[in-house]
């Protein structure tokens, strides 16, 4: 089987456990994304990936081979993966060609090859001029790409990359996550990126695992991390959203100032959390004919104008406040009178 | 694009976990530490209780050594000579560390590049030196004041206790010039604007606000000349016999000649080990974790204080510092290795070449000493230079489990005077069965341990600068970690290695106070030469071989300059 496969994956320091029952199965060609706040243990499993740390409970499998476990690990050079680092890691005491030429030179491949891959690689990277150039002439992106050369050149079985823009000033970390996609779209290799940038995650991304305190909430494509969040933590880490509590009563599920039908909602549990987009929910001065699953009726009670949209904050007479996005045109005063709905699809239950 | 070429992933996973090379790494270096370190240190204390026939335990050896009123004395005057030269050391060095950095006193980097000069001139030349100028009866400054007034009794004489304090003042107070200059230059001029503003001058102002906010930094470095000072022994080996001073460290030369009394030198020298762990001890307990950086705040602009008129008179001071220090034995030296006889003075009959070419062509320990010193110093340097490296790299990656303790083990020579190392390397490698006695390889041996710390500062340094992402790189592309460490590691470390060779070899070369006991008849360094020559008088043939040894020593570090940089080797403090 090709791929990668984090079983069951744990690692503690001392009391802490810092990655927790991870698992993962990645197909070859993937683009996979571990999003999470900082301090979450994507960063650990990364480094478990790429064989600097080992596991202290479950494996990691590399195209059938067990690489690591807590009864040992296969040393990261022996992986064939290859690596971006948070502050690219460009040997400074070599130039731009011999950087990217390091990893073919240690294949030993013959030099008429070497130079032809690495030509065609800098080339990839638009980075053929500079080729004799030190690193300590190069501009960040530059260096950033140059990291993106050496290490796509050897072509690996896995690309890791730990927060590879983060040292990027905005619009340049604009450009390179398209850059980053443009390259994966080319060459299909698959990789794991750590980051904590959800829209770096949404632009790069096949699917995102979206990790708190050591344990992944959630793997989905990025349009389905965004539509159906699984958890409070998915929806509220991953764009904005109206997170509201309800209570299971005899005739379906009470919120504030609603009731949903109780079949529309899984569990147990006595209380039910769901997840509302704001741009999900629609204002109107007349009450909505249609039957919607949420409809309420409030106020506006704050308002500003973004340009491209109004950010209301609405607030129902039984006190429940909600963010709302609506198009420019459509404008609310302050204290107006506003009914609110969303329909039933728009509503995602969340743990 | 398929998948290929990567090296092969064949190998067990599991292999790791039963060879563990990193723990004999470990050991290797921990046991060479032992030898260097441990070993000595032991071996001093024990040899103190030790009867030196029976080999059984006694305490006859400190009734021996602090069983009369002159060895008690010796201990005493050191302690007085120490601080008597380590306060005439912070007058020197203070005010001119001040007009340097924070004034517009004219000839600021001239006074810098002189004082350097001091700092590679070995004491026992500066002693030499001030011998030739103020000898009781030929001395230059002597001739000249009975040549002036036609008096006969002389007007200065160097072999006195003032004379001893003079010339250790003038050997040591460069430590604290450049140790309180760096603590100048970190000061912000708002400070002082501050005072300024509020009415007080330049002079108020220096004293008032610029010296007391460097005051921990002049304590500390005032210390260290302190300690210094009493360990060092080219100085009193040339000044406090004929003063008749008796201070510690010729008094275990003493115990040292023949018949070598060992076990009472080590019982002698307990003391000058704990005054210097016990005073370090207590410095760290004062500054606490501030070190040297008390001074703080590297904002705001600096610009230097218009003098106005005082800046002669502070230049004066100043240029009376460098000619005491550099200037003027320096060219006495020089003038003296050029004259048929030094007593002559400048003349062009009194011109010869000959002391050169005895030192160099004829006298065969003179030819000895100066291969030697070179090849021992360098031997040293880059042993001292691998073994700290390689320590460093291991703390640093935390590539081995307890690497602290190394860490520690490197740092600890700092405590140890050099004669006390030197003691305890005899007592342990001198006599059967090791029996290294007048062997080269007990002197490179003590020469690293000696300079370990200074080697351990500078690769942490070099090594700090290194982000393990570089390795990390290395490794993921399929490259081992000894690819990691000649590929990146090596390449590097390439200055950190060049500048930390020549900050150990240049004091090396001319190091006194380990050899003095560690040299046989046939591995004698020049420092021991020198000190013989002036021992017979000859001190044209000595001056001859010191301009030779400061010409090789002023060459290597005119070399590091040009390859290094200007202030490579001013800033390892």
């Amino acid at each position: 089987m090709n791929g990668l496969v984090l079983k069951d994956l744990g690692r503690r320091f001392g009391a802490v456990d810092a990655v927790k029952d991870v698992n993962i199965e990645l197909q070859a060609g993937e683009f996979l994304s571990l999003l999470g706040p900082s301090g979450c243990g994507k960063t650990t499993t990364l480094r478990m990936i790429a064989g600097f740390l080992a596991p202290t409970s479950g494996s990691i499998i590399l195209d059938g081979v067990e690489v690591s476990s807590p009864r040992g690990s296969l040393p990261p050079e022996k992986r064939g993966m290859s690596m971006i680092f948070q502050s690219y890691a460009i040997w400074p005491n070599m130039t731009v060609a011999q950087n990217v030429a390091f990893g073919l030179n240690l294949r030993k491949l013959d030099k008429a090859e070497i130079r032809r891959r690495t030509g065609e690689m800098l080339e990839a990277v638009r980075l053929n001029a500079l080729a004799d150039r030190y690193p300590s002439e190069l501009s960040g992106g530059q260096q950033q790409r140059v990291a993106l050369a050496r290490a796509l050149v050897i072509r690996p079985k896995l690309l890791l990359l730990d927060e590879p823009l983060s040292n990027l000033d905005a619009s340049l970390r604009e450009d390179m996550r398209f850059e980053i996609k443009r390259i994966h779209d080319e060459f299909r290799i698959t990789s794991v990126y750590v980051t904590h940038d959800q829209s770096e995650a949404m632009v790069t991304s096949d699917r995102i695992a979206v990790i708190n305190q050591g344990r992944v909430e959630q793997i989905d494509t990025p349009y389905e991390i965004y539509t159906k969040p699984r958890t409070r933590f998915v929806a509220g880490f991953i764009g904005r959203t109206n997170q509201i509590t309800g209570r299971r009563g005899a005739q379906g599920v009470d919120f504030a100032g609603f009731t949903l039908p109780g079949a529309a909602f899984t569990g147990s549990e006595p209380d039910v959390f769901i997840s509302v987009r704001p741009q999900s929910l629609h204002l109107s001065a007349e009450e909505p004919v249609t039957d919607n699953a949420l409809k309420l009726k409030g106020t506006i009670a704050g308002r500003a104008f973004l340009g491209e949209t109004w950010d209301y904050v609405f607030r129902s007479d039984a006190g429940l406040e909600l963010r709302i996005t609506a198009r420019p045109h459509e404008v609310y005063a302050l204290g107006a009178p506003v009914w609110a709905r969303a329909s039933s699809d728009q509503v995602v239950q969340i743990l | 694009m398929t998948v290929d070429t990567h090296p092969p992933a064949s190998a067990r996973t599991r292999r790791l976990t039963h060879f563990r090379p990193d723990q004999l790494a470990w050991l290797a270096l921990a046991l060479t530490l032992a030898v260097l370190i441990i070993a000595p240190l032991s071996m001093l204390v024990v040899k103190s209780f030790t009867d030196g026939t029976t080999g059984g335990f006694t305490l006859e050896n400190y009734v021996t050594a602090y069983g009369r009123a002159r060895h008690v004395q010796a201990l005493w005057n050191t302690l007085v000579m120490g601080l008597a030269s380590t306060v005439l050391a912070v007058l020197l060095a203070v005010p001119t560390a001040w007009a340097c950095t924070r004034t517009n006193m004219p000839g600021r980097t001239f006074v810098r590049i002189a004082l350097f000069g001091s700092f590679l001139m070995p004491p026992y030349l500066t002693g030499v030196g001030w011998i030739l100028l103020a000898g009781p009866n030929a001395g230059f400054i002597n001739q000249a004041w009975t040549a002036l007034t036609g008096l006969e009794a002389p007007l200065v004489d160097i072999f006195t206790f003032s004379g001893l304090v003079l010339v250790m003042g003038l050997s040591t107070f460069f430590t604290i010039f450049i140790l309180v200059s760096a603590a100048f230059e970190l000061l912000s001029t708002e400070m002082e604007d501050a005072a300024n503003i509020l009415g007080a001058g330049v002079f108020r102002t220096a004293f008032k606000i610029t010296l007391p906010m460097a005051m921990p930094t002049i304590l500390g470095s005032a210390l260290l000349t302190f300690l210094v000072s009493i360990a060092l022994y080219g100085v009193p080996a040339l000044i406090s016999i004929p003063a008749r001073y008796p201070v510690v460290v010729i008094q275990l030369a003493e115990f040292f000649s023949f018949p070598v009394r060992i076990e009472v030198a080590a019982a002698y020298s307990i003391p000058l080990l704990g005054i210097t762990i016990g005073l370090l001890l207590l410095q760290r307990r004062v500054l606490g974790r501030k070190g040297y950086t008390a001074v703080g705040g590297k904002g705001g602009e600096r610009r230097v204080t218009d003098l106005g008129a005082w800046k002669w008179a502070v230049f004066g001071y100043v240029m009376l510092v460098v000619l005491l220090a550099v200037a003027m034995p320096l060219l006495v030296l020089i003038m003296a290795a050029f004259s048929h006889s030094w007593v002559s003075g400048l003349s062009l009959e009194n011109l010869t070449l000959e002391h050169f070419r005895y030192v160099l062509f004829e006298h065969s320990s003179s030819q000895r000493a100066l291969i030697t010193s070179v090849a021992t110093g360098a031997a040293a340097a880059t042993l001292a230079i691998s073994l700290a490296l390689s320590i460093s790299y291991v703390v640093q990656r935390r590539l081995l489990p307890h690497a602290g303790v190394l860490a520690f083990l490197c740092m600890s020579p700092f405590v140890i005077p050099g004669i006390v190392l030197a003691i305890g390397f005899y007592a342990v490698y001198a006599l059967p069965p090791v029996g290294l006695y007048g062997t080269y390889i007990i002197l490179i041996l003590a020469f690293t341990t000696r300079f370990l710390p200074i080697a351990y500062t500078t690769s942490t340094n070099g090594v700090r600068a290194i982000n393990p992402e570089m390795e990390e790189a290395v490794r993921i592309l399929g490259g081992g970690q000894f690819t990691a460490i000649r590929k990146v590691v090596a390449p590097l470390l390439k200055r950190t290695l060049a500048s930390g060779w020549i900050l150990i070899f240049v004091p090396a070369a001319q190091e006194l106070s380990t050899a003095v006991f560690l040299v046989g008849p046939h591995t004698r360094v020049v420092s021991v030469v020198l000190l013989d020559m002036s021992e017979e008088g000859t001190f044209e043939r000595l001056a001859a071989l010191g301009s030779v040894l400061l010409l090789i020593i002023a060459t290597i570090v005119l070399i590091g300059v040009k390859l290094l940089g200007r202030d490579f080797m001013l800033r390892r403090s």
